[in-house]
């Protein structure tokens, strides 16, 4: 078995054994990046000479017994909206294409703490504004398991990066479902966790009420030790949670007896994919089989989270992006006249449709006169859908359903129509309107040979119930991570 | 279709959302903000008179420390980032006549 297709945590433990260097590692992923980037495009930036640098100098720190934690010396992606100090930061957007912050994110700085070797930025969604990666300025990924089909978004560069083996782990965020979904379409395991849990210093806003730092990785194992190296209290992030449990390793158990799991009746009905329904159905029988008790129920409102969610998402958008005005950083339009017309050329030149598409709605969601009748309703029906998840946690550990309505679609099908992309995150926005935590697990594939995935989602502060439900399943399945056909490259 | 963007409103929200909008993508913007809000309106719906308005749903506090500098001076580094700049200051268009 090659170094590439460990998990992070088994090649860590090579590390600390001595069996394997970091630099060693560090180079094996990036002669696995040159190999497949051509096809898949999973980042924006690889940062060659960078990594392998910062690679000896933690391979040094190791040998000295320096860093000896679980991840220590690993080869780590982040996605391009997490600020790195001196890197280039661009959301994978013209209006940033030259941006390299002053400072590093809290939540890189607790990756590279446990002793991560950054290789570079991942590719997304232009300021994670769409479900396919397909809307950023440097062009699309791609799917690893198959070209031809998109990796899903927003953080399809960071899944697709860990699927295609061009590094152990990767960093995504999630304001709507966008480590999730990709997670599902690459066959990868991916948490958001509780609002608060990880801080956003340095995560370039979308909405920011919403939006949740998280890991990708390749099984259930990496995504506990990545996520406790991730969460911690922050004083720069008013909005960060103290926690006081955050050893979410402990979690890692096969038991999920007495558990009780409900799948929403409206989550594996009308508009689901027949195959994904099926695999939904066969990881309760599995999860039953094990001692969960199983039941379906009705938990109301599921229609109405999209509406909310992009009313709510949209105006906040608006009022963050509002910062890049061509004066401090980033892209300035050539020619203007006054200033006025250069923050609206640059602005119109250094967007693409599906920002501006948002700004706009945002923009009029917020306006006097429209401000009660839609962003207040959908503050108010977000109140409405915490209190449904209030209920069903009173008769449920865990809500399982889909992470999508079906498998990947191809390039180009999204894109024609905005109203029908945005219906596809019908089973992950609800999560992020109610500040939960959930995890897309892989589940088997589709004929087609496309990856499914599931979704567990907990109550506040639950993960580590999630993390038990998963490694359950996981251990009692093969493990699902496989090299897709496409991401092989030298080995 | 219910809801209509007249050629005002769309006016608006151009200057609004700080955008430069040629013809075309006047009338695009038109039509998918039609679209969308149609599809809000399902919103409505929903009886949610009585119900507060959620923006957090965990309550946030403002967060107080005291005024200490616990940076550097990153003058430099700031600036190197300016797409225009003239010594020490970003280089804006007139703003006064």
């Amino acid at each position: 078995m090659g170094i590439l297709s460990l998990t992070a945590l088994e090649l860590a433990k090579k590390i600390q054994d001595r069996e394997i260097s970091a630099v060693e590692a560090a180079k094996a992923a990036i002669a696995q990046a040159k190999a497949v980037e051509p096809k898949i495009h999973s980042y924006v930036t690889l940062d060659e000479e960078g990594a392998v640098q910062r690679a000896e100098e933690i391979q040094k720190k190791i040998e000295d017994g320096v860093l000896t934690g679980p991840l220590a010396g690993v080869p780590a992606a982040v996605k391009d909206n997490l600020c790195i100090e001196g890197q280039l930061t661009t959301c994978s957007s013209r209006i940033l294409s030259n941006f390299r912050p002053i400072f590093t994110a809290q939540a890189v700085v607790n990756i590279q703490k446990s002793g991560a070797v950054i290789l570079g930025k991942t590719n997304m969604d232009e300021f994670a504004m769409g479900s396919t990666t397909e809307t950023s300025y440097f062009g699309p990924t791609r799917n690893p398991h198959n070209p031809e089909h998109v990796p899903g978004g927003s953080s399809g560069g960071s899944c697709a990066a860990v699927a295609a083996q061009e590094c152990w782990y990767a960093l995504g965020s999630d304001t709507g479902g966008s480590i999730r979904q990709p997670s599902a379409f690459c066959g990868v395991v991916g948490l958001k966790p509780t609002y608060g849990t990880v801080s956003r210093y340095g995560l370039i806003a979308y909405g920011s009420s919403l939006d949740q730092v998280g890991p990708v990785a390749k099984d259930v194992a990496d995504c506990a030790a990545i996520l406790e190296t991730l969460a911690s209290h922050d004083v720069k992030d008013s909005t960060s949670v103290k926690r006081e449990d955050i050893r979410f390793t402990d979690a890692l158990k096969a038991d999920v007896k007495g558990l009780r799991i409900g799948i929403p009746k409206d989550y594996i009905g009308e508009g689901l994919d027949q195959e994904v329904r099926q695999a939904l159905l066969d990881v309760a029988k599995l999860l039953w089989k094990k001692g969960a008790v199983v039941e379906e129920f009705d938990l109301s409102l599921v229609k109405y989270a999209i509406p909310a969610y992009y009313v709510i998402a949209s105006a906040e958008a608006s009022s963050n992006l509002e910062r890049f005005d061509g004066v401090k950083y980033g892209y300035r339009a050539g020619d203007y006249e006054g200033l006025h017309n250069m923050y609206k050329k640059t602005r119109s030149e250094g967007f693409g449709p599906e920002v501006k598409r948002r700004i706009m709605l945002g923009s009029y969601v917020l306006s006097s006169g429209y401000y009660d009748a839609y962003y207040l309703k959908a503050l108010r029906t977000k109140a409405l859908i915490k209190q449904a998840f209030d209920r069903a946690f009173e008769k449920y550990d865990v809500i399982l359903g889909p992470a999508a309505p079906s498998t990947a679609p191809k390039l180009g099908e999204s894109l024609k129509d905005p109203l029908k992309m945005y219906l596809g995150d019908i089973y992950t926005v609800a999560v992020n309107l109610a500040g939960l935590p959930a995890m897309s697990v892989p589940a088997g594939k589709d004929s087609r040979g496309l990856p499914i995935g599931m979704q567990l989602i907990g109550n506040s502060f639950q993960e580590k119930t999630l993390i038990r439900a998963a490694y359950t399943f996981e251990c009692e399945t093969e493990k699902q991570f496989v090299t897709p056909a496409a991401g092989k490259g030298r080995e | 279709m219910s809801n209509k963007i007249s050629d005002e409103t769309i006016e608006y929200v151009g200057i609004l959302s700080k955008l430069e909008l040629s013809g075309e993508e006047k009338e695009d913007a038109k039509a998918d903000m039609e679209k969308m809000l149609d599809y809000i309106d399902i919103l409505n719906e929903l009886d949610t008179d009585g119900i507060e308005p959620m923006s957090h749903v965990f309550p946030v506090n403002n967060v107080f420390r005291e005024d200490v500098v616990t940076n550097g001076d990153n003058r430099e580094k700031i600036l190197e980032n300016a797409p225009l700049r003239k010594d020490d200051s970003f280089e804006v268009p007139k703003t006064i006549g």
